[in-house]
């Protein structure tokens, strides 16, 4: 059944201070992951990447290579897990459910006239059925950020809800692109509505934004994440998208949502990194720590 | 085939050991008296050992000062002080103490080994909180040494002569440059003693003072146990006392030098109050309370020992702080990722397990996170006591360690009186997102340092102090001059 | 004949008699009682001490500009009401020269802190460039409830410069008179009685030094004692401060004006906030 918005019960006006969130996350950013924990907290990061191309020069040749990458990170190496999942464009969904068909790596799809959302609920409900038609496991939506900013809360909740519905069975990742959103105030607000709304994943950005997924505004969907679950015990995902290239600052994510979150939520059920570049860097790690010996790019393959 | 796509790669993730390199230090086996930039054995011919809180082993033997090698001390550094340091020019001496700021954070990395094993702090804080503020205190009043017409529009700035300081053990290094640093600046000579069980970092800044070639007697440092810092207060050429640390001592020292010409100052005990409005931004408030209370194991003078939260949301605030208690890493001092190290001493152990007692016989509840703490050391788990009022005991009266007492309120005259509800006035913080509201209450908190949504926070620039039996002068900042001025 | 004029004390805005019902005799230079002046005891310093602490709320919080107002009309009766200081003087066996100088120089320290209580603070608080992204200031706070025994020589003007600095700082006041020449003393209570300074604000008592001052110094709800040398009694006073570290100030310069009479009796408070950076695109998070 679709929810319906009752700002009563869900919003008791949660203010965030940004300098506090600051020092929390310089905290996350001194954790010390050596060794062991370091090799597996990698591994870990692989298997939760959303491996993404959303570019309008995507052709289907684009996607079946990027879709080969998701299943064979690095061959060489065996016993390295897969991605979570790739990320395209609804048009290409059905070219990635081919390449895909043998694989346990979803198929997320961007939805909802992304990326900047302005369009007709109607024409964004029927872009969300086509992607979950095509065989979408995954449906990646964003907001509407000028109605947000407008401060017409109910629209933005009746649309995530609409938008839910017309996911059927796929999960709904909601996109808030905190970018646009300008203050933490405003990140957690969007966060407690999508998840009212019923998101099943919550989102930073759509990495066309610039700032996306820092760590602060992570941390402040965490917060949110972790007072719902506290509150009904549902749980909700996390998926942190866009300026998230290297092993170092994905591990600080790692800390951060153990920490906040618990181990519970350290798995691609739970969370996911939207990234295209991040992989690699993961696997020079995995190398490096494994061989001692630091990597170079040329031997680990661009698709 | 492809990779597997698991949806849990690992049942647990847990942090492994990452403890900081020890191999750099250099510590000697057995300290001297560092007296007119020579170390000097003690004529007592005693030494007493320092342990490091979270193995109990013995780091180094530590010389035991006695009557004559204070009078030693004073004697060098009322030399220094007519001889030298007071026929220097500001920017003369200000040279110098740039020096020691220098030469202190070239060995930081050093220093913070060396405090946390002699202290029991975790690595992080004296990494990234003590050393720094320590060099930066130097390099702050550096500045000053030729700008003190600056100082005070009400004086014209003169030295006092020879400044007798004795520090505590909660922070041991940045205590000694508290004390030192806007003394020199200011144009007087020192004799220092650190606390019987964290002599170490001082004696190490001894050698950066001696090879920053800082003339002779300047910096006196004596170890000892409390009749070394006795000596110190009752000797008849000293004309300055500062002193950290208790009430109870500070109101002995102040007894001590009545009918003297020394004058004093003194940063004492603390229970301060943090507030916690319920339009606070609640996540961080809670962040402030964590840091307010187990930053430093709870030994801070002004740990915000006191919380109180608004009736309406102390339920949320107090899961959320449980919540987040267990997240704490307690343990090995030396790794990187410990939150909360040893506490100092087996006497400051045993003095925390008494209050926690009191609390429990008071019929307070009790709450402590559920981490394993090491076999051996001096470790207590983060524990916090609700059901509190103002009439129970652990309300009353400073802990110094990491526990902490909550208590609810309905108004805002309720929280302002019981606030201030205590002979200390050192510390307080206010959590509300309410402009006009913080104005208020920092106005009518009794307290020398009021956080609005932040606590603990330090800064050489900042001047910090306390109200009533928390004791007077300020340290840091410009007000901090003036201590070290006539 | 004359009336002769029983002097009371001022608590709380009021003249009550002591509550112990004894007097002593003033006389003037040839033996002739002059009045008689309350021997104050150590419940009507309870008293004063219970009114000033009532008072400290109200005048710490009224505005700098407001107080220097108040000040400066203390300044304006004191002018006003010259002649009659100048005769109590005299009639104390002060002579007239001297008489008037100090009258005179009574009214130029009140103007002169007057004219500090909305700039004392400007000049002593400092904005603290601190390495991390809050806003920290330190300003300067009244310390509380300032006991003053006043000197025993220049009796008006005494008091004048240990109070009025008090005062001017939002401190609110309990002070013992000079026991020898008390007069003035009380007269000045009427004159503050009249330039609307609120009740409690100045408690001024008379009577034994050697039995008042033990009392304030005592006294855990006074937060500092401010006097000129007191001889003997300086170490014992200086002994009971230490029971809830009362500051203790003893000014032994005879030129008493200057700031740090107002900022001695001040405490240094240093606040702390965040200072949250936001921005657009361009911004850090």
């Amino acid at each position: 059944m679709r929810k319906s918005f009752d700002p009563t019960t869900m919003l008791s006006h949660i203010t965030v201070d940004k300098v506090g969130v600051e020092e929390r996350v310089a905290r996350f950013q001194t954790r010390s992951i050596k060794s062991e924990s370091k090799l597996q907290g990698l591994k870990m990061v692989l298997n939760m990447i959303d491996l993404t191309t959303l570019e309008g020069k995507d052709t289907p040749g684009k996607v079946q290579q990027m879709c080969y990458k998701a299943q064979h990170l690095h061959d060489v190496h065996p016993g390295l897990p897969c991605v979570a999942a790739v990320c395209v464009y609804p048009s290409m969904v059905g070219t990635a459910k081919k390449a895909l068909s043998n694989s346990s790596v979803k198929i997320a799809s961007v939805s909802t006239a992304f990326p900047s959302g302005q369009s007709t609920r109607e024409i964004k409900i029927s872009d969300t059925k086509f992607a979950a038609d095509e065989g979408a496991d995954e449906i990646d939506m964003v907001i509407s950020r000028g109605k947000f900013l407008a401060g017409e809360h109910s629209f933005v909740f009746d649309e995530i809800a609409a938008i839910k519905e017309a996911c059927g069975k796929a999960r709904l990742k909601v996109i808030l692109e905190t970018g646009e959103l300008s203050t933490l105030d405003n990140v957690r607000l969007a966060s407690d509505i999508a998840i009212h709304a019923g998101a099943d994943f919550i989102k930073t950005s759509t990495g066309k934004i610039q700032p996306a997924a820092t760590m602060q505004v992570t941390y402040t969907m965490l917060m949110a994440i972790k007072d719902y679950f506290d509150k009904t015990g549902i749980m909700v995902g996390m998926k942190p998208a866009g300026g998230i290239s290297t092993s170092k600052l994905a591990l600080h994510n790692l800390v951060m949502v153990k920490e906040v979150l618990g181990n519970a939520w350290l798995s691609n059920d739970w969370f996911r990194f939207g990234a295209s570049s991040l992989a690699n860097d993961v696997l020079m790690q995995i190398i490096k720590t494994e061989t001692g010996l630091y990597q170079s790019t040329d031997y680990f393959s661009i698709d | 085939m492809a990779n597997t796509n698991s949806s849990k790669i690992a049942p647990e993730w847990n942090y492994s050991p990452a403890p900081e390199n020890t191999h750099h230090i250099r510590l000697e086996k057995k300290y001297q008296l560092f007296i007119n930039n020579e170390w000097v054995a003690p004529s007592s011919k005693k030494y007493f050992p320092t342990t490091n809180p979270a193995t109990e082993e013995v780091l180094a033997e530590i010389a035991w000062a006695n009557d004559a090698d204070v009078d030693k001390a004073v004697k060098a550094a009322r030399k220094a002080y007519r001889e030298v340091w007071s026929k220097l020019s500001g920017a003369e001496k200000g040279r110098y103490i740039y020096r020691i700021a220098r030469m202190m954070q070239e060995r930081a990395r050093e220093f913070a080994v060396i405090e946390s094993l002699d202290s029991g702090k975790p690595i992080r804080e004296s990494r990234d909180v003590d050393i720094p503020l320590a060099c930066n205190h130097f390099f702050y009043y550096a500045g000053w040494a030729d700008k003190l017409e600056y100082a005070s529009p009400a004086k014209n700035p003169e030295s006092l002569g020879v400044a007798g300081q004795i520090i505590p053990w909660n922070f041991p290094l940045l205590m000694a440059a508290w004390k030192i640093a806007p003394a020199l600046a200011a144009g007087n000579t020192v004799v220092l003693k650190p606390a019987e069980t964290t002599s170490l970092t001082a004696l190490k800044l001894a050698e950066i003072i001696q090879d920053a070639g800082l003339p002779a007697g300047v910096v006196n440092i004596v170890t000892g146990h409390g009749d070394t810092g006795a000596a110190i207060v009752n000797h008849p050429d000293v004309d300055k006392i500062a002193f950290t640390g208790s009430t109870n001592v500070g109101k002995i020292i102040q007894r001590a030098i009545i009918g003297t010409r020394k004058k004093s100052t003194l940063e004492l005990g603390g229970k301060s109050a943090n507030i916690i409005f319920d339009d606070a931004p609640i996540d961080q408030a809670v962040e402030g309370i964590v840091n307010g209370i187990f930053f430093n194991q709870g030994h801070v003078c002004c740990a915000g020992s006191r919380l109180f939260v608004q009736e309406n949301v102390a339920e949320r605030v107090i899961q959320k702080l449980k919540s987040r208690m267990e997240s704490l890493y307690v343990g090995d001092p030396l790794d990187k990722n410990t939150d909360i190290g040893a506490i100092n001493s087996k006497e400051q152990l045993q003095t925390i397990q008494k209050y926690i007692r009191i609390g429990k016989e008071e019929g307070a509840e009790i709450y402590q996170s559920g981490c394993t703490l090491p076999s051996k050391g001096y470790f207590c788990r983060p524990t916090l006591f609700t059901g509190v009022s103002q009439s129970h005991v652990i309300a009353q009266e400073e802990i110094f360690g990491p526990v902490l007492t909550i208590q609810t309120f309905r108004t805002l005259d309720e929280v302002i009186q019981k606030a201030n509800n205590s002979p200390y006035g050192l510390a307080a913080g206010v959590w509300t997102d309410k402009g006009s509201r913080i104005f208020n209450l920092t106005t009518k908190l009794r307290a020398g340092v009021v956080w609005a949504n932040t606590y603990n926070k330090f800064d050489p620039v900042s001047p910090f102090g306390g109200y009533k039996e928390s004791g007077f002068g300020r340290e840091g900042g410009i007000h901090g001059l003036s201590a070290y001025l006539k | 004949m004359d009336i002769l004029k029983t002097y009371k004390i001022y608590i709380g805005g009021s003249f009550p008699r002591t509550e112990s019902g004894r007097y002593y005799p003033i006389a003037d230079a040839t033996g002739k009682t002059l009045a008689n002046v309350c021997l104050s005891s150590r419940k009507d310093v309870r008293n004063a001490v219970v009114a000033a602490r009532k008072a400290f709320g109200g005048w710490s919080e009224k505005t700098a500009f407001n107080r220097g107002q108040i000040l400066y009309r203390i300044a304006e009766m004191l002018d006003g009401r010259k002649g009659q200081f100048i005769d109590e003087l005299m009639d104390q066996g002060i002579s007239k020269s001297k008489a008037e100088k100090e009258v005179e120089q009574s009214v130029d320290r009140v103007v002169y802190y007057a004219g500090w209580a909305d700039k004392y603070q400007q000049v002593a608080s400092s904005v603290n460039p601190v390495s991390s992204s809050h806003f920290n200031f330190s300003a300067l706070e009244p310390m509380g409830i300032i006991g003053i025994i006043a000197p025993q020589e220049n009796s008006l003007l005494g008091l004048i410069e240990l109070a009025i600095p008090a005062i001017c700082g939002g401190n609110t006041a309990v002070v013992v008179a000079s026991e020898s020449y008390p007069l003035c003393s009380i007269t000045f209570a009427e004159v503050l009685h009249s330039s609307d300074v609120p009740g409690g604000v100045v408690n001024i008592l008379t009577g034994k030094v050697a039995e008042l001052a033990p009392a304030l110094a005592g006294h855990m709800d006074i937060n500092a004692l401010v006097s000129c040398p007191l001889g003997e009694l300086q170490t014992s006073l200086a002994l009971s401060c230490v029971e809830n570290l009362k500051r203790n100030f003893i000014y032994t310069d005879p030129n008493r004006q200057g700031l740090n009479f107002i900022t001695d009796l001040q405490e240094v408070k240093t606040t702390w906030h965040p200072i949250e950076s936001i921005g657009g695109a361009t911004s850090s998070y």
